[in-house]
C-alpha cells in the first residue's frame, strides 16, 4: 500500500471556493478563474508516495507545488479530493485527529527555515517534542542526538541568528526529525542556500535518507536539485500535473502532450532546437590550462563536465569532473590526456534528438556552429526540461532561472 | 449687478440651526449623575482603597526608604536595563541628586507611584484585550473604532467624568490616565502578534501546536519587542497624563507646576518641569531595551 496516496486534490483559494471549483469543471482557464476572484492552487492532483520512497514534486513558481505540500499536512485546506496517508483520509480528520497527524506522522522543513529565533538551537529543534508535553530532559537529549546527526555538534547552545544559512537549515532538519515522524515534507528547503551548500545538503540529505528511510516529499524548482534527489519526479504546471515519472523517464521521454505540441511546433519556432535550449557556457576550459585550473573552473561553477576549446573557441572536447580530479592527484601537468570526443550538436539540430543523445551522456552536450566550429553553448538537463515545462504555446509564467534567459542568447 | 441681486435671498437664510438643539450634554450629565449616584456603593469603598491604601501605601514606602539608597537600587536596575553601561545610573543618580537638592523627591516619588499603578492597570487590560484583537478580526474591527476614540478624545475631557464617580485625587487621576494610555498598548501588542511572520505560524501548526500553545510558545515571545514598545509607550503617556490631572488635585510633580502657576513663579515651574523631565528620561531609558533581544542578529 502506498504511504501517501494523492486522489483528485483541487485546491482554490478566495473567499467563495465552491464557485471556483464549478468554474473549473466547466473548463474555464485558470486566468478566467483568476479574473473572477479566486486563485487555483492545484487542479485534481493524483500521485502516490511509496513507503521509503523520495519524491520530488517540481515546477516553476506558480506551478502549486507549494500549495500542493501544504495540503499533505493540511497547513491549506482541500478544497476537493482526498489525500490518504496509511490509507487513512487525513482530509476527513476532525481538530483532534489532525493534531495528532501533525504530531506524530508527518513534519516539515521550510525554505527560509523558520525558525524560532529567540530559542537555542537545541530548543528549536525539541520544539516538536515539547508540544506533545514530553519532559525536558528527554526531548533535549533526542533532539540533541538528531543535531549530531545533521552535523551540529558542539552547536547546541547556539542560537538561530549566530548560524550560516546552512546551519540554519541543518536545524530546520533536526527539528522535523527529532519528532521521528515517518514522513518529512521538504518545501524548497534548499532553494534558500548557496549552491555550493545546497550540494552539499542535497549529498547529505541523499546519505541520511539511505540510514533513516523516511518517505519524503521534496518540492523544488530546480531541475539539477530534482534530478539528483528524486526516484520519482512529479512535474507541475499551472496547478495541474504534467508528467509523474522517474528521473530517467522524464528526460527521455517527456510527457506526451508536450512532446506532441513540440513537434507541431518544430518547423515555427526556434526554440525547439539545441539553438533554443542551449545556455551560454558560462566556464569553458582553454586547451593550454592545467588540470588544477580545469578542475576549479568546474568547482566554481558547480559543473560535472567543461567544455574544451582552442584559444580562438574552436571546440576540441568535453571533460569529466572525476578525471580532473585524478590528473590534479597524479600531478598531470596536462590535459591533453583528460579530453574526450563528446560530438556536439549543431545548433539547429532538433530536440527531440538532442534529448536522445543527452540521454547517453552523464556531461552537458555542447553546441557547435557546422562552419567555423566555435562553441556556442550548451544543452543542459535543465535546460532542456526548462523549455520543456516551458509552455510552448507562450506561457505566462516568468523563467525563475537565470540560465532560462539566456537561452535564447546567440553566441 | 443684476446678476447679484437675484442672490440676496441667500443672505436671508437663518445661519443658526433651523430647529431644537439637541440636548446631547444634558443626557450626559444625566446619565453621568444617574450611573454615578448608583454605583457610588462600588465606586467610592473603591477610590477610597486605592486612594488610601494602595497609593498611599506605596508612597509610604517609597518615602521611608533613605533617598540615597532608593537611588543607588535605580542606578542598579539602570545598569542592567542599559546593557552593563555606565551612562545611564550615573546620569539617574546625577538627576535624582539635583531633585533631592530642589525638595522635590516626595513629588517625585507621588508621581512614580501614579505612573506605575497607572501602567499596571493598563497594561492588564492592555494585554488580554491585544492578544484577543490579534486572533480574531472581529474583535479587531470592533475594537479599533473604541481606540480611535478614547485615544482623539482631548484627554482633559476625561478628567471630568471621573471626579463624580470616584471623587477628587489619585484614584480619578489613575482612571484617567488609565483611559488615555492603554490603546496605545493595545494596538502595539496586537501589532506585535499580526507582524509575527506566516512561516513560524506555518512551522507551529505544522507541528501539531494548539491554539495556546502557538500563542505563548510562538507568537508572545516573537512579538515581545513590540509589546515592550507598547509597555514603554504606555509608561511614558501615564506621566504625562498623571501631570495634566494634577488640575482635579492628583499629587506630585504636576502640582507644583500648577502651584507655580498660580503664584506665577517661572523659577518654581521650570524646576518642577525639569524633575518631571529626569523622570521622563529614567523610566523610558531603563524600559526602552526591555524587548530587546541578545541574540537578535539578523
Amino acid at each position: 500500500m502506498a504511504k501517501i496516496k494523492v486522489e483528485h486534490l483541487t485546491k482554490i483559494f478566495g473567499s467563495r471556493p465552491h464557485q471556483g471549483l464549478r468554474m473549473l469543471d466547466a473548463g474555464k482557464s485558470n486566468k478566467e478563474i483568476r479574473e473572477a476572484g479566486h486563485a487555483v492552487g492545484c487542479a485534481d492532483v493524483s500521485f502516490e508516495v511509496e513507503e521509503g520512497e523520495l519524491l520530488v514534486v517540481m515546477g516553476l513558481s506558480g506551478s502549486g507545488k507549494s500549495t500542493l505540500i501544504r495540503c499533505l499536512n493540511l497547513l491549506n485546506s482541500v478544497t476537493r479530493g482526498h489525500v490518504y496517508v496509511d490509507g487513512d483520509d487525513i482530509t476527513a480528520y476532525d481538530r483532534e485527529q489532525l493534531l495528532d497527524y501533525r504530531r506524530r506522522k508527518v513534519s516539515m522543513v521550510f525554505q527560509h527555515f523558520a525558525l524560532f529565533p529567540y530559542r537555542t538551537v537545541t530548543d528549536n529543534a525539541a520544539y516538536g517534542l515539547e508540544i506533545q508535553r514530553m519532559d525536558k530532559a528527554e526531548r533535549r537529549r533526542r533532539a540533541r542526538e538528531n543535531l549530531q546527526l545533521v552535523g551540529l555538534k558542539g552547536w547546541e547552545d547556539a542560537y538561530p541568528g549566530q548560524l550560516s544559512g546552512g546551519m540554519q537549515q541543518r536545524v530546520g532538519l533536526a527539528r522535523a526529525l527529532t519528532v521521528g515522524s515517518d514522513i518529512l515534507l521538504m518545501d524548497e528547503a534548499f532553494s534558500a542556500l548557496d549552491p555550493l551548500i545546497r550540494r552539499d545538503m542535497q549529498h547529505e540529505l541523499v546519505r541520511m535518507q539511505q540510514k533513516l528511510k523516511k518517505t519524503i516529499v521534496f518540492i523544488t524548482h530546480d531541475l539539477d536539485e530534482a534530478l539528483q534527489l528524486g526516484d520519482r519526479i512529479v512535474l507541475m504546471k499551472d496547478g495541474r500535473v504534467v508528467q509523474f515519472d522517474t528521473p530517467e523517464g522524464i528526460l527521455n521521454n517527456p510527457a506526451s502532450r508536450y512532446v506532441e505540441r513540440f513537434v507541431e511546433n518544430v518547423d515555427k519556432s526556434q526554440a525547439m532546437t539545441a539553438r533554443g535550449a542551449m545556455v551560454r557556457a558560462r566556464v569553458v576550459a582553454f586547451d593550454h590550462d592545467g588540470p588544477r585550473t580545469v578542475l576549479h573552473k568546474m568547482n566554481e561553477e558547480d559543473h560535472v563536465s567543461i567544455a574544451v576549446v582552442k584559444r580562438d573557441y574552436t571546440f576540441v572536447g568535453s571533460i569529466g569532473i572525476e578525471a580532473a580530479e585524478q590528473a590534479v592527484k597524479r600531478g598531470d601537468k596536462s590535459i591533453d590526456a583528460l579530453i574526450e570526443t563528446i560530438a556536439p550538436v549543431s545548433p539547429d539540430t532538433p530536440l527531440s534528438e538532442v534529448i536522445n543523445q543527452l540521454a547517453q551522456t552523464p556531461y552537458s552536450l555542447p553546441v557547435v556552429d557546422d562552419d567555423s566550429h566555435e562553441l556556442l553553448g550548451v544543452v543542459t538537463r535543465t535546460s532542456v526540461i526548462s523549455v520543456l515545462a516551458d509552455d510552448v504555446g507562450g506561457s505566462t509564467v516568468p523563467p525563475e532561472d537565470g540560465e532560462i534567459e539566456s537561452r535564447s542568447a546567440e553566441a | 449687478m443684476m446678476q447679484l441681486a437675484a442672490f440676496t435671498w441667500l443672505a436671508s437664510l437663518p445661519y443658526e440651526f433651523p430647529g431644537p438643539e439637541i440636548p446631547l450634554p444634558r443626557w450626559v450629565n444625566t446619565a453621568q449623575r444617574w450611573s454615578a449616584e448608583h454605583l457610588s456603593f462600588l465606586t467610592t469603598p473603591l477610590s477610597d482603597f486605592v486612594k488610601d491604601q494602595v497609593f498611599a501605601g506605596m508612597n509610604a514606602g517609597l518615602e521611608w526608604v533613605w533617598p540615597p539608597v532608593l537611588m543607588i537600587i535605580v542606578a542598579a536596575f539602570a545598569y542592567f536595563a542599559s546593557g552593563r553601561r555606565w551612562v545611564l545610573p550615573i546620569g539617574s543618580v546625577i538627576g535624582m541628586l539635583l531633585l533631592w537638592n530642589l525638595g522635590l523627591w516626595d513629588a517625585t516619588i507621588q508621581t512614580f507611584s501614579l505612573v506605575l499603578l497607572a501602567t499596571v492597570v493598563a497594561v492588564a487590560i492592555g494585554l488580554p484585550v491585544g492578544i484577543a484583537s490579534a486572533l480574531s478580526p472581529t474583535t479587531r474591527k470592533i475594537i479599533t473604532p473604541i481606540l480611535d476614540f478614547m485615544q482623539t478624545m482631548p484627554a482633559f475631557v476625561y478628567l471630568l467624568p471621573a471626579i463624580p464617580f470616584f471623587g477628587l485625587g489619585a484614584f480619578s487621576a489613575i482612571i484617567a490616565t488609565v483611559v488615555f494610555s492603554t490603546p496605545p498598548c493595545v494596538r502595539l501588542i496586537t501589532l506585535g502578534i499580526l507582524q509575527v511572520p506566516e512561516d513560524l505560524i506555518e512551522a507551529a501548526d505544522s507541528f501539531g501546536s494548539t491554539r495556546r500553545q502557538k500563542l505563548f510558545k510562538v507568537q508572545l515571545p516573537m512579538a515581545m519587542p513590540t509589546i515592550m514598545a507598547g509597555v514603554n509607550q504606555t509608561i511614558m503617556l501615564s506621566l504625562s497624563m498623571v501631570v495634566i490631572a494634577a488640575m482635579i488635585s492628583a499629587p506630585g510633580l504636576g502640582q507644583k507646576v500648577w502651584l507655580a502657576i498660580s503664584m506665577n513663579n517661572t523659577g518654581r515651574g521650570i524646576t518642577s518641569g525639569l524633575a518631571i523631565v529626569i523622570l521622563a528620561i529614567i523610566l523610558d531609558r531603563m524600559t526602552q531595551r526591555l524587548g530587546r533581544r541578545k541574540h537578535d542578529d539578523k
